[in-house]
This record gives C-alpha cells, sequence and structure tokens, in this order.
C-alpha cells in the first residue's frame, strides 16, 4: 500500500464551452483562459489510464460536452473499459441520431437539467431559450431506454416550484431527481445575493422533496442537497481532497475538484506532459489538503474530520482568502460570520440582478422582465 | 413488494462490475457504487427478469448447503432493500 487511495471517479470536464449562460455554472469565472481543449487521443488515454488506477464511474461534463465532435469515440471506448458512464448535459445541441448512437456505444445514464419548471423562467436562468428542447431530449432519452436523470439547481427563485419539479419529472418518466441546491462557487458566487434562499423557502422545500422521496419510492430517486450555507456543517467536499475523484479541466489539468485550479500556490500538473497515475499519486496539488496534516483547529481534533474533511478548500478560499482555513459554512469556523451574514442578508429580498456567464467575465446584465 | 414468485431484475440504471482492485462485484449507478459481499453478488448476478426470487433462492440454498429457510429470509430482505433503493425491480 503507498498509503494513497484508489480514485473512484473521473470527472471529465470535457469543455468549458456551452451554448447556455447559467448564472450559477459551476466554471471559473475565467474559463476563457483554458480554450486549449485536449484531443480525442490523449482523452482516450487518460480513460485507460484512469481505469487502471481503479476509476469506475465517468462523468461527462463541461461546459457543454455535446459540443464536442467526439463525445461517440468516447463513450465506446469507456464502454471497453466497463466503466459506468453518465452524460451531464443540457441536451443543447442534441438531434435524437446522435443520441442513439451514444446508447449503441454503451452509454449508462444521461442526466439532463432544467432550469425551472417553466420555458420562461428556465430560459431566463440559462441565458437562452432552451427549456422545450430540453423537454424534447428528455422523452427521446426515455424512448431510447437509458436511465434519464433530471437535474435542478436550486435557488431563491425556484425552490418554491419543487413540488411542480417533482410532477415534472415523474411525467417525464425520471429515474432519479437530483435536487441541487446551489454551490456558491463560481459563477454562483457573484450571484449569491440574488440566489441565496431563505431559511424558511429551504425547509419548505425540503420537506416537500422529503414527502416526494417516499411516495415515489422504489420508482423514483428522489436526492435533495441541502446548501452549506444552511447546515452549519461543512459539506463533504468531493468526499475529501484527492481521496475518491479526479476532475479534469478541458485543457488537461488534473484537479481534486471542479475548482482547485482557482485556488493560489498550488501546482496541478496536466495529463499532456503526465501520466494521470503519476499526478494522482505524487503531485504536490492534490498532496495539499490531503488527510488530515494540514488541517488547522477546530478541524485537527474535530471527531467529524474524517466526515466532512474539513469542508471545501475552494469556499474556504472564496470567502476568506486562506484555502487553508477552516470552511466558514461550519459553526466551528473563526469565519462563520461570513455565512450568517449572507443568511440575513437573503432575508431582506432583493431584485434580482444576474451576472451571466460570459468570455468577458464581468458583463453583469439586468434583467427586464 | 417483492415476493417468492416475483421475476426480478437489476433496474435499468444498475449495472454489475467486477473490481479486480478489490476482487469483488460492485453494482454501479449515476455517481454511486456499492461493493457487494461474495453472496450479494451471487443474487444480484441472478436477477436476469427470468429467475424468480424462489428459485434464486432455491439455487444458493443448494450453491451453499444452507438451510433454505434461513437463505430465503437473506435474500428477500436484501432484494426488498435493493428494490426500496430503486436498483432492483420486479417484471411486471
Amino acid at each position: 500500500m503507498s498509503g494513497v487511495e484508489r480514485p473512484y471517479t473521473l470527472v471529465a470536464e470535457l469543455t468549458y464551452r456551452c451554448p447556455l449562460r447559467c448564472v450559477y455554472c459551476s466554471n471559473p469565472l475565467d474559463y476563457g483562459r483554458h480554450r486549449d481543449e485536449l484531443d480525442t487521443e490523449t482523452w482516450l488515454r487518460v480513460l485507460r489510464e484512469a481505469e487502471d488506477l481503479g476509476v469506475v464511474q465517468l462523468n461527462l461534463t463541461g461546459g457543454e460536452p455535446l459540443v464536442r465532435d467526439d463525445l461517440e469515440v468516447l463513450i465506446a471506448e469507456a464502454r471497453r473499459l466497463d466503466l459506468y458512464t453518465n452524460l451531464i448535459t443540457s441536451g443543447i445541441p442534441l438531434a435524437r441520431e446522435r443520441l442513439a448512437k451514444f446508447r449503441a456505444a454503451g452509454l449508462d445514464n444521461v442526466q439532463v437539467s432544467v432550469q425551472d419548471v417553466s420555458a420562461k423562467e428556465s430560459d431566463r436562468l440559462a441565458g437562452l431559450n432552451s427549456f422545450e428542447k430540453k423537454l424534447e431530449v428528455c422523452a427521446w432519452v426515455k424512448e431510447l431506454g437509458f436511465p434519464l436523470t433530471l437535474n435542478t439547481v436550486l435557488h431563491r427563485e425556484n425552490l418554491d416550484h419543487v413540488a411542480d419539479i417533482v410532477a415534472l419529472a415523474e411525467r417525464l418518466g425520471a429515474d432519479r431527481l437530483e435536487l441541487a441546491n446551489t454551490q456558491y462557487l463560481g459563477w454562483a458566487l457573484p450571484n449569491r445575493a440574488a440566489l441565496l434562499p431563505t431559511g424558511e423557502q429551504l425547509a419548505r422545500a425540503r420537506e416537500v422533496a422529503a414527502e416526494a422521496r417516499r411516495r415515489l419510492r422504489g420508482q423514483m430517486e428522489v436526492l435533495f442537497v441541502t446548501p452549506d450555507y444552511y447546515t452549519d456543517l461543512p459539506k463533504a467536499c468531493m468526499d475529501g481532497w484527492g481521496r475518491r475523484f479526479i476532475v479534469l479541466s478541458p485543457d488537461g489539468l488534473a484537479l481534486p475538484c471542479h475548482a482547485a485550479h482557482t485556488l493560489p500556490g498550488l501546482r496541478f500538473e496536466s495529463v499532456r506532459e503526465h501520466p494521470l497515475g503519476d499526478i494522482w499519486r505524487d503531485s504536490a496539488g492534490f498532496g495539499a489538503f490531503r488527510r488530515e496534516s494540514w488541517m488547522p483547529e477546530p478541524c485537527r481534533s474535530c471527531e467529524r474530520r474524517g466526515i466532512d474533511f474539513g469542508g471545501c478548500r475552494c469556499q474556504a478560499f472564496h470567502l476568506t482568502g486562506n484555502a487553508a482555513a477552516t470552511d466558514p459554512a461550519c459553526r466551528l469556523s473563526p469565519d462563520h460570520h461570513l455565512i450568517e451574514t449572507a443568511r440575513r442578508e437573503a432575508a431582506d429580498a432583493k431584485p434580482a440582478r444576474f451576472l451571466y456567464r460570459s468570455l468577458r467575465g464581468v458583463a453583469a446584465e439586468r434583467q427586464s422582465s | 413488494m417483492i415476493s417468492a414468485e416475483s421475476r426480478v431484475r437489476l433496474a435499468a440504471k444498475a449495472r454489475l462490475r467486477f473490481d479486480r482492485k478489490s476482487s469483488r462485484y460492485m453494482l454501479l449507478y449515476p455517481e454511486r457504487g456499492l461493493v457487494l459481499n461474495p453472496t450479494a453478488a451471487d443474487v444480484l448476478q441472478r436477477c436476469d427478469g427470468e429467475r424468480t426470487v424462489d428459485s434464486i433462492v432455491e439455487e444458493l440454498a443448494r450453491q451453499y448447503g444452507h438451510e433454505r429457510p434461513a437463505v430465503e429470509r437473506e435474500v428477500m430482505t436484501f432484494l426488498q432493500t435493493m428494490a426500496d433503493r430503486g436498483l432492483v425491480q420486479a417484471v411486471a
């Protein structure tokens, strides 16, 4: 035993390109700097290296993975390697014939996002007319025999619609419904004032989801991911840094999470220059927050340190300026007041003013709806 | 509900895979996976939509040389748990 555990999941961020401009996109604000995408051959090699390391799950995501024209080839190789392959998509742009090719190539699951339950609201959040097309894609997914995961990112504007989202998922025949509250990183952080819900809103939505979970047991899996701004306990981000997941950025950086390359002072290697296994085992970036030696108090002596691993390093950095701080989401963090202040501000409803995802990164647009 | 007469199969979203790192079978489904003990793997490998629960119990009792009632209790409990989690279905 080298002491480093095996990874189970490779999150392949095939591209940061996307026709949608969602206001809570998890891609980094400077995603435009990572436009030199890996070619097909490199991705195929990475899939083989990942499987060899112990990876059994492959998430094909982005950006919008459909904008890559080599998805069919990657899916076929993943199937040959017996990886469980999940396509995480907005459904745009997609033709039914192409989806049928994914099926033939061995894709296991399709996850389609909808932003809300009406075209007007969904399209406003996505910054693109896309809702009707998404519903059509969901129907194709089921017709072609795929399991369907419907995903909705929750926030102040749609949390009161959870019952309708459940009904939509049932109508579409979804096998899984992922109600994932916004994580306030990436584009969601500058949009936090417009997105963070109130505690009452969240409690109501959680109850609706719990009722749906009981009613649909065995038929549709209903997941509700509570935002860590309201749990007073940090989330077990990525199940611990460098412990289970490898995220590969479109330009080939192997990362412990989607946003690790936004942390200053850490070095991450590219699969263009190094085998994935070497990076997993030896990279200083992967090692930086692995296990417990990096932990400050109160984490270091906390009985939950093996449960939440100190929370989210990116959240710690983006809120406190120190990536090695205890996640402020934790009530024991000396910076927890930052979270409490954000909650209080959420209680004073303000008109939503969204910053849409864009290459410029700073173009705030006022909503006219 | 899973009964002795149910013909059971894996849900569409679930797939068995042998894991050479742990020398165990895994049941994989979106974003998750279960590492199976040998008995669980024996049961799930027989969930082919053809066999009934009854016949799976019969086969395993013979294979393990165990009393049938004990095997039946274990298999039924396991399959009902898996069905509740949406990983196993009774074929209509």
